[in-house]
């Protein structure tokens, strides 16, 4: 697998320009006309096997129904925040979960691996959607092997939507992070948890509302998540990530270290978090 | 002292009729064949002495509606002539410029663009060759340059370019209150904090005592929250303070009581903010709580199932910080 770049970016340079018009709540209907809903069948399976390759190389990727699904709106209401929910039953198989956008102008949206600390089960994340667009995750097995699945979401204008206040504003507790621990059923190994990351993720496609220039792209790059010296997971991140990431994800707690979070942007942003873990209830 | 919804009927004598008089030129507006009814088939209700309203319809913008889907009219004084709201494209502007013609030969020497939503501004061009001053609030010019262009592109795909409208800014920026004077009536203007957008402006008539807070109030339409729903909430305060018995809300009715319809939109704000911080304390996932909140709101609005899931994405990402 390739390191993950920004090259896959230029790769579909030709959708910045017009993507960058696209940059409020869309809030009346002919969302049909965006630029990506006229294409067909062919040329999405053309642009996914180039993303495919782009990504993975050679290898084959296989279809699955069962190794993991994709849950999304068919028809996202805010482009900017769209929830997706990855889910893997058949956990002890996975390594690690790639989300890829096909029509966004950085399709490859966010790389997880898991470490042993995790339980792979379900992965939600928030994300931006630029056109209507398949929305593929591709899991990888530990013993090598490429699966692939994808769901169709209708939303428009994700990547440049402007923020709604200013930079400045957008970026206020740069850094700060929270997490939340879900009550364990009594007996249950595994602890569901939210990651709450205040970040700007700036896409690079939103225009400054005071200098009337793009905000130079700024985005989370790397989530280190962990409890003691295991790993729980890592995340890849890019500009498909929504504004203020929230992750959720379960991990198999193990005595009473805390868990940490260790987060880095593209601009050499760099915050680390510790979290107590809740003592068992049983 | 003015007039309930409707008063477009003949009014015999007195003050009014004489004040009638001074304010339209001496025309006899009940003689107008055209009173009430519109080339595209809008009536416009007379809602308080020389205020001029059109309903517009609950509904989307599509190529048949030419995004005329917002209250807009305009407001009469002895000297000229303010537009409360300019249209929701060049088309719908032009209508309305056309229909103020067919009422008064005074001057539109103001043209309010209440906020950033192309319904409510993308009519300003119609009224450019009459050289207004537009109004708007202070922070319109840069939340226009962050989406003017995507509105527009958006509106030229419903409805073609010709008929659209382009982006216009404001030439009177209210940093937090302004006064106009049409003559024998001022209108006041109010800068809001981040509400309904992050540039909400509403203006309150000395003449009808009439408040109009444009989308600050939404009236059978279900609201559409594009800014802050604590600062919506807190906004709404501020228009209560004001005291008025009766306002032209942003969208619905003409002309409304204000007190009850106000007390319906916070209902509603109210609910979706209590729901959602009781979905974000209970760690409920944000798919789930777009499905769930504010149903026992879905039967009292017009359009629920298009905005609800929309304002709840807004408040969950504002209130799972506090």
């Amino acid at each position: 697998m390739k390191p993950f770049t920004a090259a896959l970016a230029l790769s579909l340079a030709a959708a910045l320009p017009t993507a960058a018009l696209f940059a409020g709540p869309v809030l009346f209907t002919g969302a049909a006309l965006a630029a990506g809903a006229s294409d067909t069948d062919a040329e999405r399976l053309a642009r996914w096997n180039e993303i495919r390759t782009s990504i993975f190389g050679d290898k084959a990727v296989q279809p699955t129904d069962t190794l993991v699904t994709v849950d999304a709106p068919v028809r996202a209401l805010d482009a900017a925040l769209v929830p997706i929910t990855l889910t893997m039953p058949e956990k002890d198989k996975v390594a690690g979960v790639s989300l890829v956008i096909d029509d966004n102008p950085s399709p490859y949206a966010a790389n997880i691996t898991f470490g042993p600390a995790a339980d792979p089960g379900e992965i939600k994340l928030r994300v931006r959607v630029n056109n209507y667009t398949n929305v593929h995750a591709v899991v990888r097995t530990k013993d090598g092997g490429l699966f692939e699945t994808a769901k169709f979401v209708k939303a428009s204008g994700g990547c440049s939507a402007p923020m709604g206040m200013s930079d400045e504003e957008a970026m206020k507790g740069m850094g700060d992070m929270r997490m939340k621990f879900a009550e364990a059923a009594p007996g249950a190994k595994s602890t569901e948890a939210t990651l709450m990351i205040r970040h700007p993720n700036f896409s690079g496609m939103q225009m400054n509302q005071i200098t009337r220039d793009y905000t130079p792209a700024r985005y989370i790059q790397k989530v280190v998540v962990s409890q003691g010296d295991r790993n729980i997971l890592t995340l890849d991140g890019d500009i498909s990530i929504a504004s203020n990431p929230v992750i959720n994800f379960a991990f198999l707690p193990e005595g009473k270290a805390p868990v940490t979070v260790v987060a880095s942007d593209n601009q050499n942003g760099r915050w680390e978090h510790s979290f107590p873990v809740p003592s068992p209830s049983n | 002292m003015v007039a309930q919804v409707g008063l477009t009927r003949p009014v015999a004598g007195g003050f009014r009729a004489n004040r009638r008089e001074a304010l339209f030129g001496g025309l006899c507006l009940c003689c107008l064949p055209t009173l009430g009814r519109a080339a595209e088939g809008f009536a416009l209700d007379e809602v308080g002495l020389g205020i001029f309203i059109r309903r517009g319809p609950d509904a989307e913008a599509t190529a048949d509606n030419a995004d005329a889907i917002a209250n807009i009219g305009f407001i009469v004084g002895e000297r000229s002539v303010l537009v409360t709201e300019s249209g929701g494209s060049l088309a719908d502007g032009q209508w309305l410029r056309a229909e103020i013609r067919k009422r008064t030969d005074k001057p539109i020497s103001h043209v309010v663009l209440t906020h950033v939503h192309p319904d409510h501004c993308f009519g300003a061009e119609a009224f450019e060759a009459d050289k207004p001053v537009f109004i708007g609030h202070h922070a319109l010019r840069s939340a226009l340059d962050a989406r003017g262009e995507y509105y527009r592109t958006r509106l030229v795909e419903i409805l073609g370019a010709d008929r659209a409208g382009r982006v216009v800014y404001p030439t009177l920026e209210v940093a937090d209150g302004a006064e106009v004077d049409l003559g024998g009536r001022s209108l006041t203007f109010h800068a809001h904090g981040t509400a309904h957008t992050n540039c909400d402006l509403s203006m309150r008539d000395s003449a009808s005592g009439l408040l109009f807070p444009a989308d600050l109030l939404f009236v059978a339409r279900i609201p559409s929250l594009d800014g802050s729903l604590l600062g919506w909430l807190k906004e709404a305060e501020v228009l209560k303070a004001m005291g008025a018995d009766a306002a032209v809300p942003g969208h619905g009715p003409t002309r409304v009581a204000f007190a009850p319809a106000l007390a319906d939109l916070t209902r509603y704000l109210g609910t979706l903010r209590d729901e959602t911080r009781k979905a974000v304390a209970a760690d409920m996932p944000i798919e789930k709580a777009v499905a769930t909140i504010g149903r026992s709101e879905a039967k009292n609005w017009a359009l629920f199932d298009l905005y609800n899931g929309r304002n709840v994405t807004q408040a969950f990402k504002e209130l799972e910080w506090e």
